[in-house]
């Protein structure tokens, strides 16, 4: 008997599960499949229900309100209530819509939502989709949220919809770039588009192995790319990015209620609009799950080997906790975000992308090359480190003041005499 | 009317033999979430250019006018109310001061000064709201608007201990006003006002240097300055396009004369003028209510004569400077208990006029701003 190894825990139970079944291989497959997809399906839309709570109480503290308080304690029974309310709305579908495509567009967003999932690591060995290219694989499926965004848009038949459909299309295919860019960067530095490698490429496997306390939480940090020049630029246009991928506020342009109603939302109601909603928020957690994979050191954290263990890669606390933890303070930030930013305009979004976040991007590529190759005193990037920072800084501010026309200033206001 | 659909004013629409292109026609209302009320605006874009847009208005008509000249003086005070449902009070005076300029009513010096402060606390509330919910159309999910609300609901508890509602005040009547504060109204009414430049030290800070705020209402939706006083806009709106204009120095009607304050006026007349005219004429609000709180004197606070009167035959036009522009009534008085002519001049209406040229070659999205911007109340557009 193995001791156990809380971090590996639910790995070791499936693999004890799957041992009964070793006769039976086919059976085996199957069962190993729902192992690994049912706890997705079942575990995004809790944390699809908690976010919306967590979203609606946040933004009523910002706004000096108390929020959901009606459905049990603090109103966390919120989101049941919702879902009840959302179930039994009449679906209304415009007598001129395109039928088909109306039905299909809630569907087409929601499948790739959950299915760009299954490539990130949530804890060691923990993967549903252990595939070479997973990077590749999340932006692909991706992207086709913005078929099914401009399907609504197109099928609805009433102008807002396709006005908000237009918009979609111009926003995400721009900021695909971007956020792209950015990730190539870590992609280049660690030699692969696998995203348990880039995981493990952020932690220092040897503090991680010492026998020091301190050492072992240590190396579970310091590795992470945001620390790096080019991984601290690369995540915030990551980010920024990634708010404009999944419509969030400051870039909600394609459901702008006070512009467009709600965009390609306007003509959906009742459980079709509920699929919407909950892929938005599901692409939301896959887009901050991979900034925390690519950037944030996805499962490692903080962590010590258990006291009991001699297995030199056991830990105390599961990776997956450190991994929600960082995936929900990313949510957390969207949502602060939300409750202070105004919304752009089209032009300045477009220009937002094309003209700053895109060059920045580039050169961050340029800089991440610069770090690998600088020359190095025992393994510390003693030269790429600080001059990697200050170009990245150079070219914000260059490209920054570039952009900045004369148009915007703080004015001065005088009086009548 | 004429049947032409488009009109492009310096704006041309491409349209080379390879490719067809058509302007896409929207009508955004009046169920639309930010036309502030029943107000529809039928706009033709451009892909998202505004090539032409026709305000329509009037789904919140209900014979205002007609339905004053039915009824007695006094009977219609009530009704200035539902004007424009944000500033009782300053429609209650506006049409106090019509009937007593035709009347020869005099007004105590108590209540001239009640009616200052109510009219300037009005200001308040309606310049901050009125912040909040441009920055709602801007797009920023409330936050500004529910500070803006919280300031508001305190200067709505004060009307409500003075007149008994929060809105609809129906609290000033010919020579003065319905009845005297209650004990304690001052020092209520004195912490509130102090409390008020913290309100807007907090909302400058967060607002007036914002990078989005900066850029998407800046040289957005200008109103020269020939323009504005050709349309006859007044106002804010017609301050932050640089007129000198401000009925409390022009006419200095009541006894406004008797405070110190000041009028800021913009150099642009765009949206950002707008928006910061408003934030300094509420600190200019405050100047005033804190002179007239320190020295509000004792004495009557109407006459208890003009109830139910017969003015001789006589017209008058009484005006004052609404938190939204002139404020004008007109009556026509034929000798009998009820107004012959009733004619209300609604700063709204006057200033939605110039919507189009402020509105085209803009994007739809400017549109809602500089829509939010003149700070439109349907009830007193379509009376």
């Amino acid at each position: 008997m193995t001791p156990i190894n809380p971090d590996q825990l639910i790995v070791q139970l499936t693999q004890w599960a799957l041992s009964f079944l070793d006769s039976y291989p086919l059976v085996a497959v199957l069962v190993a499949i729902l192992l690994s997809t049912v706890p997705l399906i079942a575990v995004f839309p809790g944390c699809f229900a908690i976010t919306t709570w967590l979203e609606r109480k946040g933004l009523a503290r910002i706004q000096n309100r108390i929020g959901p308080n009606r459905t049990g304690p603090l109103g966390i029974l919120q989101p049941a209530a919702d879902g009840i309310k959302m179930l039994l709305k009449e679906d209304i579908v415009p007598k001129t819509s395109d039928r088909l495509a109306h039905f299909l567009a809630p569907v087409v967003l929601m499948v790739p939502a959950f299915t760009i999932l299954s490539v990130l690591p949530f804890n060691r060995n923990m993967i549903p989709a252990a595939v070479d290219t997973g990077v590749i694989l999340f932006f692909a499926l991706g992207s086709v949220s913005t078929l099914a965004v401009f399907m609504a848009g197109w099928s609805s038949r009433n102008k807002y919809s396709l006005l908000g459909g237009m918009r979609a299309i111009a926003q995400m295919v721009s900021y695909e770039l971007p956020l792209v860019l950015s990730g190539v960067t870590v992609i280049m530095m660690t030699g692969s588009l696998d995203t348990t490698k880039i995981v493990a490429q952020q932690q220092l496997s040897e503090w991680i192995q010492s026998s020091n306390a301190g050492l072992q939480c240590l190396g579970q940090i310091i590795g992470w790319n945001v620390f790096t020049p080019w991984g601290f630029a690369g995540f915030l246009i990551f980010f920024v990015a990634s708010l404009a991928e999944i419509n969030r506020c400051p870039f909600d342009l394609p459901e702008a209620d006070s512009e467009i109603v709600a965009g390609h939302l306007t003509e959906y109601s009742g459980f079709k609009y509920a699929l919407f909603f909950m892929s938005e928020y599901v692409s939301a957690f896959a887009i901050n799950g991979l900034s925390t994979t690519l950037f944030l050191g996805g499962w490692s954290g903080p962590n010590i080997r258990p006291p009991w263990s001699d297995d030199p890669n056991a830990l105390l606390i599961p990776g997956f906790v450190w991994f929600f933890a960082k995936m929900f303070a990313l949510m957390l930030v969207m949502i602060w975000i939300r409750g202070t930013l105004p919304r752009l305009r089209v032009d300045h979004l477009m220009g937002f992308a094309w003209k700053f976040l895109l060059p920045l991007a580039i050169m961050n590529i340029f800089v991440g090359g610069f770090y690998y190759y600088a020359p190095r005193w025992h393994g510390i990037p003693v030269v790429g480190w600080p001059i990697g920072f200050l170009v990245m800084y150079l070219s914000y501010e260059c490209i920054g003041r570039l952009n900045r026309g004369p148009k915007t200033a703080q004015r001065v206001y005088h009086y009548a005499s | 009317m004429s049947t032409e659909t488009i009109a492009p004013r310096e704006y041309q629409i491409y349209s080379g033999d390879d490719l067809r292109t058509n302007v896409l026609e929207i009508s955004m209302g009046p169920q639309h979430p930010s036309t502030h009320g029943v107000f529809r605006m039928d706009v033709s874009l451009d892909g998202e250019t505004v090539v032409k847009l026709k305000p329509v208005f009037g789904y919140l008509h209900r014979n205002h006018e007609k339905i004053a000249e039915t009824t007695s003086y006094l009977g219609s005070m009530p009704y200035t109310d539902r004007l424009d449902y944000f500033c009782s009070m300053t429609n209650n005076w506006a049409y106090a001061l019509a009937v007593e300029k035709m009347a020869g009513l005099a007004v105590p010096e108590r209540a001239e000064y009640i009616r200052v402060i109510m009219a300037e606390l009005t200001r308040l509330q309606n310049h901050a709201s009125l912040v909040g919910f441009l920055t709602n159309d801007l797009g920023a999910s409330g936050t500004p608007l529910l500070y803006a609300i919280r300031e508001r609901e305190h200067i709505l508890d004060l009307f409500e201990w003075a007149s008994g509602a929060r809105m609809m005040c129906n609290y000033m009547r010919f020579g003065g006003v319905r009845n005297d504060l209650p004990s304690g109204w001052l020092a209520q009414c004195k912490k509130v006002v102090d409390d008020f430049p913290a309100f807007m030290d907090e909302f400058e800070t967060l607002l007036t240097g914002n990078e989005i705020i900066l850029s998407r209402c800046q040289n957005v939706g200008v109103l020269p300055r020939d323009l504005a006083i050709n349309a006859s806009i007044t106002g804010p709106c017609l301050r932050a396009s640089g007129v000198d204009y401000d009925l409390r120095k022009v006419d200095k009607y009541g006894i406004y004369d008797r405070f110190d304050f000041k009028v800021p006026l913009g150099s642009v007349g765009d949206c950002y003028d707008r928006f910061m005219i408003r934030l300094l004429e509420m600190r200019e609000s405050v100047k005033i209510l804190k002179q007239a709180l320190a020295t509000i004197p004792e004495g009557p606070v109407n006459d208890s004569k003009a109830r139910n009167f017969r003015p001789k035959p006589a017209e008058a036009y009484g005006r004052i400077e609404g938190p939204k522009g002139e404020l004008g009534f007109y009556l026509v008085s034929d000798g009998t208990p009820k107004p012959h002519r009733y004619h209300v001049r609604p700063p709204s209406f006057i200033n939605l006029t110039v919507l189009e040229d402020m509105c085209l070659g803009q994007k739809i999205a400017d549109a809602v701003i500089v829509l939010g911007s003149i700070d439109i109340v349907l009830g007193e557009v379509d009376r």
